[in-house]
């Protein structure tokens, strides 16, 4: 089985969040997902100061033979983007929860954090 | 029966493997009731020999003329090697090459086309090709409201002095997609975009503005200006050329302070002959910045397991394939077989050939010029011109039109068919394929005509 | 090598252009001063360096080819001989209708033909490719449904089988894309079609034969459901060759079609186009017909433009499409004639089935074991890649070793480790068993030297490549002093 830290939140579309306690969260892509994936070669960021609204197809990676959408986790404005991605998209198949984070989010309702999965219902999940 | 190999011993042995008793068994699955029965209106098969005889009358029904027409299409020499090595079977007969291994002479061949195309328009990058000029501007307007997110009126200026099938061309293809193309009025006296027209978009949120080059009518454009014009503005500028007068003409590359940003045109006069509108094939290139918003296929260098250098094609998670309704266009193949024919024309050109021919075409359509001013015939606007000129003849230039060619001299595109208002005025191209006798010829007939 | 790595600076291809430059007035404003960086090479080095590439490609005149979806069949070389015939090659698309009469004949006696072995009540012959027949296609639909202020249809429907290009057009169109799935005989889920029509339905985008390579069986059920709603069944034709005189679109209750005349009309595929989109309509879409489309009054021919066709779809180009393409495809249309044109389906449907019933009997799955194969059926390596680590992939780069093009892999979507296979009905017997042979043979590899196939190819001007890098860091052009 592949790594999920306990301490992030998950949703089923694969992404992870990590609360940054000041407001805004980090949002990534689980370990499962960029193994399903295979060798990333390219990120397509969202733009920063965008208002997205929960579950909205916000970026895309893209494999050689796949491009694959990413999900807005929950309503925000993003506040900043993984500039390191744009040359190095292999950060996500080699650190994905580490220097492979996608986009930082201010979350519109903080409080909303609680509606996402914990690892081990993220971990039921992608078991299935 | 026509290419179809199969002997009678054969079909009965294949149908015994699969166990049916004859070919019609085979298709046992369609309703009967909708079964065709018989297609009536298909003539009995002709043989080579008989086709062959027919065709040739077709062809010989429309040849024979001296042709001043350009709009869009230009009679150029093209070496015999260029279509005599495109028809290679290897060439002629390949697929788009997913097989990169059993691909490499096509995959090569159009690595240096993307070369040489970026060579010429001074872009960064370009792709494999598109259908032909009027299709890419649709196409570079499609990806020019990609590129610019910040650009929310998804506003286009489309100047008048653009091909103006290449206008409603484009108009077809992006006019689902809530992009408005708002046109530019051409100045009557110059014949170029009318720069105190363009003034008053300043401050407005323009996505991208459309510059042909040469226009329409042969005027050059101040290229410059109206890139600095769209820098200043925030404005994306796509460039529409024709890439044989970029052999003297200042590439887009180096419009403006940064250039243009997206590139477009046809590519027919670098090798495509005439061939009644087609096959020709559309040029897209484009910044590097750009490249991940650029339909269609490309074609990449890269390294095999022995770290040998080879082609293949790339970046295709951008293509219908792969990202279907989120691809960046529906297109799916180039036009392999003209780019193959302009790639070796290029080839065999070289800088000097190129800027030769382009510079004779120039020099000839000048002393067009000269020689009818001696009968009182005068160019329409006052724009410098590259290889192509709009004549005003003071008279219906249809009529004038129809007695050139009933002596055998296309002289040229009727204006009325754009503008009613210049349904006086021909739009003339004398190529480096003219001699001065044809230029005299022209003369001669059009005085005759008048 | 490159061709620009042949080049020295002053050498030319010199008798092919004006030797010296003429004199111009050009002002510098507009003068070009940078290099165009094209390649300074002679006549004899450009002839031999593409000769020699031309070496590295697989073809149809060099190979068998039996990419699924594709039709590489053989292109007669007659087509191309009277195609290249200078009253063809110098026409201008502008020339009078003085001196078009024999363009213009050929081009409405083609359009003719097609009508009579699609059923269709009109064609137009300007799209420049399927994908670009496709757009026209769903353009229409939407004029059709905009002209009767049916305003409320949004939505395109699109099986889950199909090619690409599908969802892609419907967007370009400014529709919405709903898919329907496919049941596990290959068809089309009709209850799902049930519940997915409604007054937002404009149209339905299916292929038949299909992309599994099966005849849809419940073609005129479904072609009453999405009538009975309200929208329009589009026909793409990219297997128009598996039933050519043997059952029409039209009479399939189509509204309208495009046709890959570089597919079933055997024009070349030239390494990736220039192909032909010829789009054919029903009565009720006549209207909207792309322009130019050829008239004939009485023994002249003309063009209907936009003052004939007021509501059409509009212009696809800035002339009449790939012509020289229409050329070649009426030439062959012509050779082949009336008892020619089922033949071709008979014989594509009968090397499909042969070489699907060889392959099976070979110990190779077919995805559709219960259903006739039409022009080309898919056979699965699922079971292969499973057991001995040998994809489908390995299996079709191995083949080139063979000498044979590899069959399309990973299309259908729908099914895993797949290749489809169309092996066209200008190959012979022999060519087909041998093909069946590369496969036992390889599948012999697979369980004794599996790296053998893993690594392929061995044969071949390259071996695999690294993709993943090329797309990382994109090399897309050659530059001085490498």
């Amino acid at each position: 089985m592949s790594n999920i830290p306990s301490e992030l939140k998950y949703t089923k579309s694969h992404e992870w969040i990590s609360d940054n306690e000041n407001g805004t969260v980090t949002v990534g892509i689980t370990d499962h997902a960029q193994e399903l994936l295979g060798d990333l070669v390219f990120v397509e960021q969202p733009e920063v100061g965008k208002e997205l609204e929960a579950e909205e197809a916000c970026a895309v990676v893209e494999s050689v033979k796949a491009a694959s959408d990413i999900y807005a986790p929950l309503a925000g404005e993003v506040v900043e983007v993984n500039e390191k991605l744009e040359d190095e998209p292999e950060l996500i198949n080699s650190d994905p929860y580490g220097e492979g984070w996608l986009f930082k989010m201010k979350l519109a309702d903080p409080d909303s954090l609680e509606s996402l999965l914990s690892a081990d219902d993220y971990a039921a999940e992608a078991d299935q | 029966m026509p290419f179809i190999p199969h002997t009678p011993e054969e079909i009965e042995q294949m149908l015994a493997t699969i166990g049916a008793d004859d070919i019609e068994t085979l298709f046992d699955e369609i309703p009967a009731n909708i079964r065709c029965q018989s297609l009536d209106g298909i003539p009995p098969a002709a043989s080579e020999m008989e086709i062959a005889r027919e065709v040739q009358a077709m062809a010989d029904r429309d040849a024979g003329a001296l042709n001043f027409i350009g709009a869009g299409a230009y009679e150029h020499h093209i070496p015999a090697a260029v279509w005599q090595l495109t028809t290679r079977g290897e060439f002629y007969t390949a697929y788009t090459p997913y097989q990169a291994e059993a691909s490499q002479g096509t995959l090569q061949l159009i690595y240096e086309y993307q070369t040489m195309m970026t060579g010429l328009t001074g872009m960064d990058v370009s792709n494999a090709s598109l259908y032909d000029g009027a299709s890419a501007l649709g196409e570079a307007i499609l990806m020019a409201v990609r590129v610019h997110r910040k650009s929310k009126s998804r506003k286009i200026l489309v100047p008048a002095s653009l091909h103006p099938n290449y206008r409603k061309a484009a108009e077809t293809i992006v006019k689902h997609q809530g992009i408005e193309l708002v046109e530019l009025p051409i100045d009557p006296q110059t014949g170029r975009i009318d720069p105190t027209a363009l003034e008053q978009y300043s401050g407005e949120d323009i996505t991208a503005l459309a510059i042909p080059q040469p226009n329409f009518y042969g005027v050059l454009e101040e290229a410059d200006e109206l890139t600095a014009w769209a820098e200043q503005n925030n404005t994306l500028v796509i460039g529409v050329v024709n890439p044989f007068a970029l052999g003297l003409l200042k590439p887009p590359g180096e419009w403006g302070e940064n250039g243009a940003d997206v590139v477009c045109g046809d590519g027919q006069p670098l090798g495509a002959p005439l061939s009644s509108g087609g096959p020709y094939y559309g040029i897209l290139c484009c910044k590097q910045a750009h490249v991940r918003q650029m339909p269609g296929r490309i074609v990449g260098r890269a390294v095999d397991a022995d770290g040998k250098k080879g082609f293949v094609l790339t970046l295709q998670a951008r293509e219908q394939h792969i990202r279907r309704s989120k691809a960046t266009s529906n297109i799916c193949t180039n036009q392999g077989l003209v780019v193959t024919a302009s790639t070796i024309h290029m080839a065999l050109l070289g800088p000097v050939g190129l800027r030769n021919a382009a510079a004779l075409s120039m020099a000839n359509t000048r002393k067009l010029v000269e020689k009818a001013a001696a009968i009182g015939i005068a160019p329409r606007f006052s724009g410098e011109y590259f290889h192509e000129v709009a004549l005003q003849l003071g008279q219906p230039a249809a009529g004038v039109l129809e007695r050139m060619a009933a002596n055998n001299v296309l002289g040229g595109y009727d204006l009325g068919q754009v503008n009613p208002s210049m349904a006086d005025s021909i739009l003339v191209c004398a190529t480096e394929t003219k001699t001065d006798a044809d230029i005299d010829r022209f003369i001669d007939t059009l005085q005759a005509a008048l | 090598m490159l061709i620009f790595e042949h080049a020295t600076p002053g050498r030319r291809a010199t008798a092919q252009a004006p030797a010296t430059m003429a004199d111009i007035d050009l002002p510098k404003r507009f003068a070009r001063k940078s290099p165009t960086g094209l390649p300074e090479v002679s006549e004899m080095q450009a002839v031999r360096h593409y000769t020699r590439l031309s070496q590295k490609n697989f073809s149809i005149d060099t190979h068998f080819y039996p990419l699924g979806s594709c039709t590489m069949k053989y292109n007669p070389r007659a087509c191309n001989s009277l195609a290249m015939l200078p009253g063809m090659l110098n026409r201008h698309p502008h020339a009078p209708l003085s001196h078009s009469q024999g363009f213009l004949q050929m081009m409405y006696e083609l359009q003719e033909m097609l009508k009579e072995v699609t059923g269709m009540a009109g064609v137009s012959l300007t799209p420049m490719a399927g994908a670009q027949g496709e757009f026209a296609g769903i353009a229409m639909i939407r004029a059709y449904h905009d002209s009767r202020g049916d305003a409320e249809r949004s939505e395109i429907l699109v099986p889950d089988a199909a090619h690409g290009t599908n969802p892609a057009t419907a967007i370009m169109c400014g529709y919405k894309v709903r898919e329907i799935p496919t049941d596990e005989q290959g068809d089309v889920d009709l209850d799902a079609l049930k519940a997915a029509v409604g007054p937002q339905t404009a149209g339905l985008m299916l292929t038949n034969p299909s992309t599994l390579g099966v005849f849809e069986r419940n073609i005129m059920e479904i072609a009453r459901i999405v009538h009975e709603a309200g929208g329009l069944l589009y026909y793409d034709g990219a297997n128009l060759n598996a039933i050519l005189g043997k059952v029409r679109p039209g009479d399939m209750g189509f509204d309208v079609i495009h046709m890959n005349l570089h597919k079933t009309f055997s024009t070349p595929h030239g390494g990736g186009g220039p192909g032909s989109g010829a789009v054919g309509v029903a009565e009720r879409l006549m209207p909207y017909r792309p322009i130019p489309v050829v008239a004939r009054d009485g023994d002249t021919y003309r063009w209907l433009t936009e003052d004939d066709l007021p509501d059409s779809m509009g212009r696809l180009s800035a002339f009449a499409g790939n012509a020289g393409v229409l050329i070649r495809a009426y030439i062959y249309m012509r050779m082949l004639g009336k008892a020619g044109m089922p033949r071709i389906a008979e014989f594509a449907t009968l090397n499909a089935n042969y070489l699907e019933k060889r392959l099976v009997e070979a110990g190779f799955d077919a995805a559709f074991p219960q259903r006739r194969a039409s022009h080309e059926f898919i056979i699965t390596l699922q079971k292969e890649a499973k057991e001995l680590k040998v994809t489908a992939m390995d299996f079709a780069k191995r083949l080139l070793d063979f000498g044979f093009h590899a069959p399309t892999t990973y299309f259908p979507l729908l099914v895993p480790e797949c290749l489809l296979i169309e092996p066209t009905e200008s190959e012979t017997k022999e060519e087909i068993d041998g093909f069946v042979a590369a496969m036992v043979a390889i599948l012999e590899e697979a369980r004794n030297e599996p790296d053998t196939v893993r690594s392929a190819p061995h044969t071949m001007p390259n071996r695999r490549f690294d993709e993943v890098s090329a797309a990382r860091k994109p090399d897309l052009r050659w530059r001085p002093g490498e």
